[in-house]
This record gives structure tokens, sequence and C-alpha cells, in this order.
């Protein structure tokens, strides 16, 4: 099962989502770029590190590729590093060098876990600066093809 | 300028405005009463509501009302719900990894 919950007037989105798997993995699913890359990208897209250092004021560079090998960049920086329970990064589209492009806004992420007898419930908070911040990371997943194929698109809209 | 249902809900204002007339259509006087600032000042965020597609306006005699245009607000659900359609994928994802690590 999957919370999801969007609150406009604060800028946020919260994520709630319950994992059968001892706290340590979950962390390392989330903070090892090895194991990243094998979820991160919702198929038929996936997600490939270029350089990852998950320390304070450390940064994570990966592309999304799509089954053509088109790719979009983003850039992390992490801070607020607390193992295994907690960190902070803030993300931007960026070029394949780390360059933030410009015209998108940051999307700042709050990633908490906490693990009782082998069941990890995983919580993310996403600010945006600006509203308008939160339509184009959907915009962008809607059109570039993340979010579905065309199938569910249809599904959805019908 | 760029006009869309995002920017219709990008300011704190428009939103209490678009709050308000879920209970009903309104003129712009009764929604100006409703908020400390001026007429001229509610004037330009319908203007903007009306451009953006939230609202549409309808005639009665020397009034004219705004109304809510629900269709159009439903754009944002659909664009919330692309977004949540991505975590799941992702999380089915992460559910069988862990499975294999």
């Amino acid at each position: 099962m999957i919370s999801f919950s969007k609150d406009f007037a604060n800028k946020t989105m919260h994520i709630v989502r319950e994992f059968k798997a001892p706290h340590e993995k979950v962390w390392s699913a989330w903070t090892e770029s090895s194991l990243l890359d094998q979820w991160w990208g919702p198929k038929p897209w996936h997600a490939e590190t270029k350089t990852m250092d998950f320390k304070n004021g450390g940064h994570w560079l990966y592309a999304m590729l799509s089954p053509e090998g088109q790719a979009h960049w983003s850039i992390c920086t992490y801070q607020a590093i607390d193992p295994p329970n907690s960190f902070k990064h803030t993300c931007v589209f960026s070029d394949e060098n780390g360059k933030p492009l410009a015209n998108f806004a940051a999307m700042h992420w709050l990633v908490e876990m906490s693990g009782n007898k082998g069941v990890t419930t995983v919580n993310i908070t996403i600010t945006f600066d600006d509203i308008t911040g939160l339509e184009q990371i959907v915009k962008m997943g809607f059109e570039k093809g993340f979010t579905m194929g065309l199938n569910q698109l249809d599904e959805l809209l019908g | 300028m760029r006009r869309d249902i995002y920017q219709a809900i990008a300011d704190p204002t428009r939103r209490a405005i678009l709050t308000l007339l879920t209970v009903g259509a309104l003129t712009p006087n009764a929604i100006a009463l409703h908020f400390g600032s001026s007429r001229q000042a509610v004037s330009k965020h319908i203007q903007i509501l009306a451009e953006c597609g939230a609202v549409d306006q309808t005639h009665s005699g020397r009034e004219i009302y705004y109304q809510l245009n629900v269709e159009k607000m439903k754009e944002i659900d659909h664009w919330m719900e692309a977004f949540r359609k991505l975590w799941e994928t992702r999380f089915d994802q992460l559910d069988n990894l862990l499975g294999n690590i």
C-alpha cells in the first residue's frame, strides 16, 4: 500500500510506504548507487548513476534513460545524513556534468525510515520552492513517459 | 505569459477564491467582500483565473457571475495521479530488489 497526499498550500507532498524487508536493507537500497540504479527508474526507464558521494554536501549525479537511450540528468546534494534513519537531498534537473538546467525548480526531499519486526516504513516529504515546481516535475515525468505507458494514460484519462 | 491551471493555484489569494467558488457562483463584488484587498486587486486575480480556465463567467442581467470550472481543476488530479503511478512502479521495483539482496 502506498499513501500519497498533497498539500498545495505548503507546496509539499507526502508519500508513505511499507516494505517487508529489514531496515538496513531498505537504507542500503536508498543510499548505494549500485542498488538505486536497479529500482529508481520506473520501467521502461532506468536510472544510471554517473557519480555518487553519499555524505553531507556530497552529490548524486544520475541519468534517467529511456529505452531508446535518451538521457535526462539530475543532480542531488545530500544533507543531514543520519544513518539508518533519515537523510535529505535537494535535486534539480541538470546536464551530464551536473550543471543545473535553468528554469527548473529544485525539489527538496526528506527521506525517513523506521523498522519494526522486519517491516520498514519509509516516509518521504517532498517540498518545492514554488507550486509551479511541482507542476514542472510532474509534467516532465508525464511528457517524457517516466510515469506510465500510453495504455495506462488512456485508462487514466478515459 | 503562460496561463495554465498551475498558475491559477500558485497564489494564495487565488486558491482562496477557488475555495470560495466551490460553494457556488459569485459576482466579483461578492468575492472582493471576502478579502481585505481592493476590488481592483481581486479583479486582477479573477482575470488570471479566467485566463487559466479555472473559472467561467456567466451573465445574469447586469451582473457577471464567476463559477469554478471543475473539469479544468481535474487536470491537477490527472498530473498527481501520474506522479502516484510513478511511485507505485518504483516501489514495486524496490520490493523485488529487496527480496533479492
